[in-house]
């Protein structure tokens, strides 16, 4: 891969000073100050903290979903902070794949479709969209279901049509808020062995999460108090030890 | 984002929510109905007038007693009172003209006929033998009026199809005597029903020379001269030549009114054509409702789909392919709701049709075209302020809320 071959060089995301302030009537809240973080291609990463730590806002803002007030932030080498709203929509387009706590399907699209809704929204062509959703379903056990609308899914299939939909764009990186906070325990750590077979596969993952024994598979653990990342460990072999 | 997955998505999307596509629909479908049946009423009133005006004759020039021209009333009009009478004399004047064909003379009264105990009140016309030329009508049965001196007249009668099947129910109609007033007219010809003729009926009409009738009548003066002219384009110099030999026998007063049949036709063309317009321009107003009602639902929508918003935005959908795809939806439903509107306007037309055969009610295309096109104006206009919310939704917020 392109982005690990870099990642020798420069670290593939790179935060410096980030800030994000928002004002909630007199109160100013700092959702996140002075973040400094480096994270290399391929790593496998949990973000924790209590509520209000900044941890969605960190999500956001790598994701391209939010604007820090200050700060840089480095993704591949390129400033994207800089960027134009329709460059920013590009590189989430190609770079940047989203798994939600509650899946975020379109109701009135089947499996098929919503898996197919970022390669229709960038404009690739129908053959191309085809097969890659025909792999994708059957790569991730849905084959049986591409003609199933979301609420005739189980809660695991729904957020394996979800985790499909976001690498089937072939990102750079996957940004995982709570992935098995609506799902029961099983459900949720085989969908977590998917997203781990994912980041094996050399996706950079990172995982926003309560959950610890979750936080303590990853291999590097961002602890994030008053928005700021007051620890960063690195847990050795974490994830091949329980995978 | 590809135009045709465009268009798929907004099919989608108007699919997902059956209720609201289908009352954004009616709206415009109401809208662009009434545009299309209004205007082929009016524009049916139009082509009716047109079409009777053209069964009375061609290269017609109608003279009649008094000035009713514009200009309203001038001291003139108290001085002279009471035109002079337009006589049968006056009209075998005309025949002098060199741009006139042929002229028919005519007064009309009601009077009683009856023939044995059957009693009808009637229209009678004073006429010529040119009569039936000159208003282009043809014979059933026997003959018209005979040729003859304007001034004496045999007593003998016309009958329309309509008074024949009256009058005589079980018997010949030829050769029969009818009575009117204190006179008996020999029944020498049946007209071929024609069913128009400018709000005179000729089915219903009895026809007797002028002279008797206006014996019958006790007046001098007629109804109108027919005027035909030798063709299209000695109408005017007709009409010039008409009005000086009337002048020049009134003692040089202009007191008759000489009306050609284009003007009058162009006149109420203009008329009912304005008139079209008219409905038109109120039937665009409900277009105008519909393209705001448009908005309203478009709004509700973007309000109802913040979060498919905010995951689109997440999936990599620039500002410009959701403002798109949202303009795309009001676009499509605009459209969709226009055609169902077009057929529902037609229909309409058509029953209108089926109700009164007499009535072309067919939509003008100007109007058809300006409809649709409205209706599509309208939809898009009003659908650019709800994309434009869309797509400026912060997809954080947008997506927080479940």
């Amino acid at each position: 891969m392109a982005a690990a071959g870099a990642g020798a060089v420069q670290a593939q995301i790179e935060l410096q000073g980030i800030e994000r302030v928002f004002h909630l009537g007199d109160s100013v809240v700092h959702a996140l100050a002075g973040v400094d973080v480096r994270i290399e291609a391929g790593e496998y990463i949990s973000v924790m903290g209590p509520s209000g730590s900044g941890k969605s806002t960190l999500l956001n803002v790598l994701g391209l979903l939010d604007r820090p007030d200050a700060g840089h932030y480095r993704l591949e080498g390129r400033d994207v902070t800089t960027l134009s709203a329709d460059e920013q929509a590009r590189v989430r387009s190609h770079r940047i794949g989203f798994v939600f706590q509650s899946f975020h399907l379109v109701p009135r699209l089947t499996a098929a479709e919503n898996i197919a809704l970022p390669m229709v929204l960038a404009g690739l062509p129908p053959r191309e969209r085809e097969l890659r959703v025909r792999q994708a379903l059957a790569g991730f056990g849905l084959a049986d279901r591409a003609g199933h609308r979301p609420d005739e899914l189980s809660g695991g299939q729904r957020q394996r049509v979800a985790i499909a939909r976001a690498t089937v764009m072939r990102p750079a990186m996957l940004l995982a808020d709570e992935p098995t906070g609506n799902l029961d325990r099983a459900t949720g750590d085989e969908v977590v062995r998917l997203l781990e077979q994912l980041n094996a596969a050399g996706v950079t993952l990172l995982v926003v999460t309560h959950d610890a024994a979750l936080g303590a598979r990853a291999r590097r653990c961002l602890r994030m108090e008053d928005g700021a990342i007051c620890r960063d460990e690195r847990q050795q072999g974490a994830a091949h030890a329980l995978g | 984002m590809r135009s045709a997955d465009l268009l798929g998505f907004a099919v989608g999307a108007a699919r997902g929510n059956r209720l609201r596509t289908a009352l954004l629909m009616l709206a415009m479908a109401i809208g662009v109905a009434a545009v299309v049946t209004l205007t082929a009423l009016g524009d049916g009133a139009r082509r009716y007038v047109v079409r009777e005006f053209s069964a009375i004759g061609s290269n017609l020039l109608i003279v009649l007693p008094g000035r009713t021209a514009t200009g309203g009333i001038n001291p003139g009009s108290f001085v002279s009172g009471t035109p002079r009478d337009l006589t049968v004399d006056d009209a075998q004047a005309l025949l002098r003209a060199p741009a006139v064909q042929r002229v028919a003379p005519l007064t009309v009264g009601t009077s009683e006929l009856s023939v044995g105990g059957r009693l009808r009140e009637g229209m009678v016309i004073g006429a010529t033998a040119e009569f039936i030329d000159v208003r282009q009508l043809r014979m059933a049965q026997g003959r018209f009026l005979p040729a003859q001196d304007w001034n004496r007249g045999k007593q003998v009668m016309v009958i329309g199809a309509k008074l024949r099947n009256e009058l005589f129910p079980n018997e010949a109609a030829l050769g029969q005597f009818v009575r009117v007033g204190d006179r008996r007219f020999r029944v020498i010809g049946v007209l071929a029903p024609t069913g128009s003729g400018l709000g005179m009926n000729t089915d219903e009409l009895a026809i007797v020379p002028v002279p008797l009738a206006l014996a019958m009548f006790n007046t001098n003066s007629l109804f109108r001269i027919l005027v035909e002219a030798r063709n299209r384009d000695a109408i005017e110099p007709a009409r010039r030549q008409v009005s000086e030999i009337i002048k020049a026998r009134h003692d040089g007063e202009e007191d008759v009114t000489v009306i050609t049949q284009d003007a009058m036709l162009a006149t109420f063309d203009r008329l009912l054509g304005t008139l079209t317009l008219g409905v038109a321009g109120i039937a665009a107003i409900s277009l105008a409702v519909a393209g705001i009602l448009v908005m309203n639902v478009m709004l509700v929508s973007v309000a109802q789909r913040r979060s498919e918003i905010g995951l689109l935005k997440a999936l990599g959908a620039s500002n410009g392919t959701i403002r798109m795809a949202f303009l795309a939806e009001a676009a499509l439903l605009s459209a969709a709701g226009a055609l169902a509107g077009y057929a529902l306007g037609l229909a309409g037309a058509a029953l209108i049709r089926a109700l009164y055969p007499q009535f072309p009610a067919y939509p003008p295309d100007w109007a058809v075209l300006a409809g649709l096109g409205t209706a599509l104006g309208t939809g898009l206009l009003f659908g650019v302020l709800p994309a434009r919310n869309a797509a400026r939704l912060d997809p954080v917020a947008a997506l927080a809320r479940r």
